[in-house]
């Protein structure tokens, strides 16, 4: 038996490769100078008002994007649930094959749908609104893109977790007088809670870390924390700064994590 | 009423979720060189240009080629890497599949860029090499977490019996655990397919100059407009998908009727 | 006493397939009725009619005469025991039981005090903050029961609960549950596939098959004078012989004549004889009714079962007695252990329609 432990030993090359030096990388990176003598300059950085203005940014829009992602995924999942389980299999294939698509296309597209002069305001204006909306290369189209790509995100395992909640469960809560409304707020929602954790973290991170969706609908104008890293490390930047950025970047993913987890555990006391 | 408010908004949110898909189909027929919000006619030739236009066949290649062999060699390190992991002390387990969680919650930029800092380091010169190496990485993940489970099921019994019936390692392992597990691997297998393909950032920041990808392509005309051939090369990728996934439904359908039938007699 | 609960001709069908036709039942106060059948007989869905899970296609449930038939599962009355128990896993004893008694806004107090009486009523003292994940499949039915019974229903409707439990655990919780259904003093409407549990626990049986009640009575009535094959296969061991009634009194069952007590089947009259396998008697060659010789030959623990071959008939029989296989025997009824039923007129009407 022994001896099959050595099978796994490529991988934690790999790992070893791909996963623990890289990071180390990033480490070192950030808190060296050009030269490679040590200095915390990388890391302050971040108190310039561009980079702080723009990760104020990103943790704003993705907040934002979170939430509303949230507010369409949750109900969804309910009346999705409702219609049973024997849907299943034609559900998760609705949701998936989108992503089929390559996810910048469809971003663009939502570029080519929201231009002044696009599809979204062409039937607006045919419907007699002529000031449409004009939302493109502002923050607005930004979260409106964050939400399209990730709400599957946030379908998924909310979706995934209320399908296999027993209705004996929902039924048990009406028989002893609970209406609708509560029968959500007692049973259902604290039931979903592992699949809505997920699904914040799933949707959050990478609408945070984001910079092609701000690139393709912000036009230039917008800049996301990611943007900010981009520019360091391919646009004649310094590595060194991109890389302190991204360890204060990765800091704030995981305090906004944790936060998530304590209200996971402070929801799960006082749920009822 | 109350129930047609819930279809209404059922129906709001796929149409959300399928509108841009069908704006690009659309595009992809319109008579106009790049992607703009205007309707100039309708045209196949896009569909022709795909094959005259040497840096989208280029890119196509490439996808395809990063996809394929990073998605063979992360099954097969990732099989092996399973059977290992089984083999160890509950501590190192515990260890290794928590450095195996980190590529799949860390932010794909970081992942990108601390890459590229280690091939920066140890002097090794962007290109294909470093792109698949680093698709490779990403797809582990995928592997080990449909594979591990699987393979925790079947447990060493079945491995242990072919044993005792005289078969030697390799062959209890591929006559026996293996197509045990064979459903976990191809998901993981198509997981990592899916993934590599439809990377961008990873590859963004990874390709040496003058490598494409679709998604790199794609990004590279994002703010003149993207070549229709462009959209209409996506548009055949999704139907293709689309047609197969609906065949293998259609098919899982029929195996699985067929099953119960045989079950219920 | 009087009626509780009433089923006024009621109907109901799934995906066109009728599940009940035309049903009819009255429940009195404070009596203990099991609903019993096979799988798919309409047990299940007449008792998730009666707690408003499913509406009926036509049809009314009355409730103290008052029509509850469209009132949702929240607004009623009574309260049920589930199946599987569907206690709410995210929380603790003690919530799951106040749940009820929070939704119509009781005093803490008072939450309080009955969450320690119920427990002492189901012999669950001193649980109240576990969770009830940690439970074993007793223990979270007697919560589920006491979840039930804390919001004082006149009516508990227990779903097959003692389904998921082992034998032993099964019978000690029929004690339970009759002790129970004593000191509450509430009408009971339980469900089951069971017939030994059916038998034991209940003041009144109701036997369904498709969709029909085929026998409603007491469990030694429904026992001893099944009204026709279906409920005397169901409920027990029994011979079902094809015989002719001469006269009243007096039947022809496998070509001998034996006296019995039924009148007014007419004279003639093909007809179903039902004969438990107890009330069979082996005698010596010739001294009997009916001679025959033992086939088979099985030790049950309590007695012998063996199949006996008289008169064209393969009989079982039990007795205390062993008989050896190819010994020849001789069979004997006593008058008041044979029943008589009528023939089916058509495999339809195997399902009676009783009016009761």
């Amino acid at each position: 038996m022994s001896k099959n432990k050595l099978l796994s030993g490529p991988y934690l090359l790999f790992i070893l490769c791909g996963t623990v030096i890289p990071l180390l990388a990033i480490l070192y990176y950030a808190l060296v100078d050009k030269n490679g003598s040590f200095t915390l300059r990388n890391i302050a950085s971040v108190a310039e008002p561009v980079h702080l203005k723009a990760l104020g940014l990103s943790l704003l829009l993705a907040f934002i994007c979170t939430v509303i992602c949230l507010l369409l995924a949750f109900p969804l999942g309910l009346l999705l649930r409702k219609s049973g389980g024997k849907n299943k299999g034609f559900v998760i294939f609705m949701l998936i094959l989108p992503m089929w698509m390559n996810f910048l296309l469809r971003t663009i597209a939502w570029k080519v749908l929201l231009q002044k002069t696009g599809v979204i305001n062409s039937i607006l204006a045919a419907l007699g609104i002529s000031n449409g909306i004009n939302i493109i290369n502002t923050p607005y189209a930004v979260v409106l893109g964050m939400v399209y790509d990730f709400l599957p995100f946030m379908i998924l395992p909310i979706y995934n977790v209320m399908i296999k909640i027993d209705n004996s469960l929902v039924e048990a809560a009406y028989d002893l007088g609970a209406s609708s409304f509560k029968v959500m707020k007692d049973v259902l929602l604290p039931l979903s809670m592992p699949g809505i954790i997920s699904g914040i973290t799933m949707t959050f991170v990478p609408a945070m870390t984001t910079f092609a969706i701000s690139q393709i609908l912000g036009g230039g104008n917008i800049y996301l924390i990611g943007n900010i890293i981009e520019l360091e490390f391919l646009h004649g930047g310094s590595r060194n700064v991109g890389s302190g950025l991204s360890m204060v970047m990765m800091v704030f993913i995981l305090i906004s994590m944790a936060l998530l987890n304590k209200f996971d555990k402070n929801g799960e006391g006082t749920v009822i | 009423m109350k129930k047609a408010g819930k279809i209404l908004y059922v129906g709001l949110i796929f149409l959300f979720l399928y509108l841009p898909i069908l704006t690009l189909v659309v595009l992809s027929f319109n008579d106009s060189e790049r992607t703009t919000g205007v309707w100039r006619g309708f045209t196949l030739r896009w569909f022709e240009e795909i094959f005259q236009r040497e840096d989208i066949l280029e890119a196509l290649f490439n996808t395809l080629l990063i996809a394929l062999i990073a998605s063979v060699v992360a099954t097969i390190v990732g099989v092996a890497a399973c059977v290992g992991i089984q083999a160890m002390t509950t501590r190192t387990k515990k260890v290794v599949l928590q450095l195996t969680n980190i590529p799949m919650v860390n932010a794909e930029i970081v992942t990108a860029i601390s890459l590229l800092l280690t091939f920066a380091m140890f002097g090794i010169s962007l290109g294909l090499g470093t792109i698949l190496f680093s698709h490779i990485c990403f797809c582990l993940p995928y592997v080990i977490l449909n594979v591990l489970p699987k393979l925790r099921q079947t447990g060493v019994s079945a491995y242990e019996a072919a044993r005792d019936l005289g078969a030697t390692p390799v062959k209890a392992f591929f006559s026996v655990v293996l197509p045990d597990i064979m459903p976990g691997v191809s998901t993981g297998f198509l997981m990592s397919f899916t993934m590599s393909v439809d990377d961008f950032v990873i590859t963004y920041f990874t390709r040496g100059a003058g490598i494409n990808t679709l998604s790199t392509l794609i990004y590279s005309q994002q703010k003149v407009g993207i070549r229709s051939s462009l959209c209409a090369l996506s548009t055949v990728i999704f139907l293709l998908v689309l047609l197969i996934l609906l065949v293998r439904m259609f098919v899982i359908d029929r195996i699985g009727r067929t099953q119960t039938v045989k079950g219920g007699s | 006493m009087a009626n509780i609960l009433e089923l006024v001709h009621v109907s109901k069908s799934f995906d066109n397939e009728m599940v009940l036709d035309d049903l009819n039942l009255e429940i009195k106060e404070n009596t203990f009725m099991t609903l019993l059948g096979p799988s798919g007989c309409g047990k299940t869905t007449t008792l998730r009619i009666i707690g408003g899970f499913t509406t009926p296609d036509s049809g009314k449930v009355l409730f103290e005469g008052r029509d509850i038939t469209n009132l949702p599962p929240n607004k009623r009355h009574l309260n049920t025991v589930f199946q599987k128990y569907a206690l709410f896993p995210h929380m603790n004893v003690g919530d799951n039981i106040a749940y009820g008694l929070k939704i119509s806004g009781k005093s803490k107090s008072y939450i309080d005090s009955k969450i320690d009486y119920a427990l002492k009523l189901v012999n669950m003292d001193g649980y109240k903050n576990r969770a009830v994940t940690q439970l074993s499949g007793g223990q979270q039915q007697r919560i589920a029961i006491a979840r039930a019974i804390v919001n004082e229903p006149k009516v508990l409707l227990l779903d097959e609960p003692l389904g998921a439990l082992d034998l032993k655990l099964r019978q000690d919780m029929q004690y339970e549950l009759i002790r129970l259904k004593n000191e509450l003093g509430i009408t009971f409407i339980y469900v089951t596939h069971d017939q030994e549990e059916a038998l034991t626990m209940s003041d009144t049986v109701v036997v369904m098959n498709q969709g029909y009640i085929q026998q409603m009575g007491s469990p030694e009535n429904i026992y001893n004078e099944p009204e026709n094959a279906f409920v005397a296969t169901f409920i027990g061991d029994s011979n079902i012989i094809d015989s002719i009634m001469i006269h009243d009194e007096l039947v022809r069952i496998c070509g001998v004549n034996f006296p019995c007590v039924d009148k007014g089947f007419g004279v003639n009259k093909p007809v179903d004889v039902v004969i438990r396998p107890e009330d069979v008697i082996l005698d010596e060659v010739g001294k009997g009714q009916l001679d025959g010789v033992v086939t088979h030959l099985i030790f049950k623990g309590v007695h012998y079962e063996m199949e006996v071959m008289a008169g064209g008939f393969e009989w079982l029989v039990q007795s205390t007695v062993l008989q050896p296989v190819g010994k020849e025997v001789s069979l004997r009824v006593d008058p008041f252990n044979i029943q008589i039923m009528n023939k089916p007129a058509s495999e339809d009407e195997e399902a009676v329609v009783v009016d009761v």
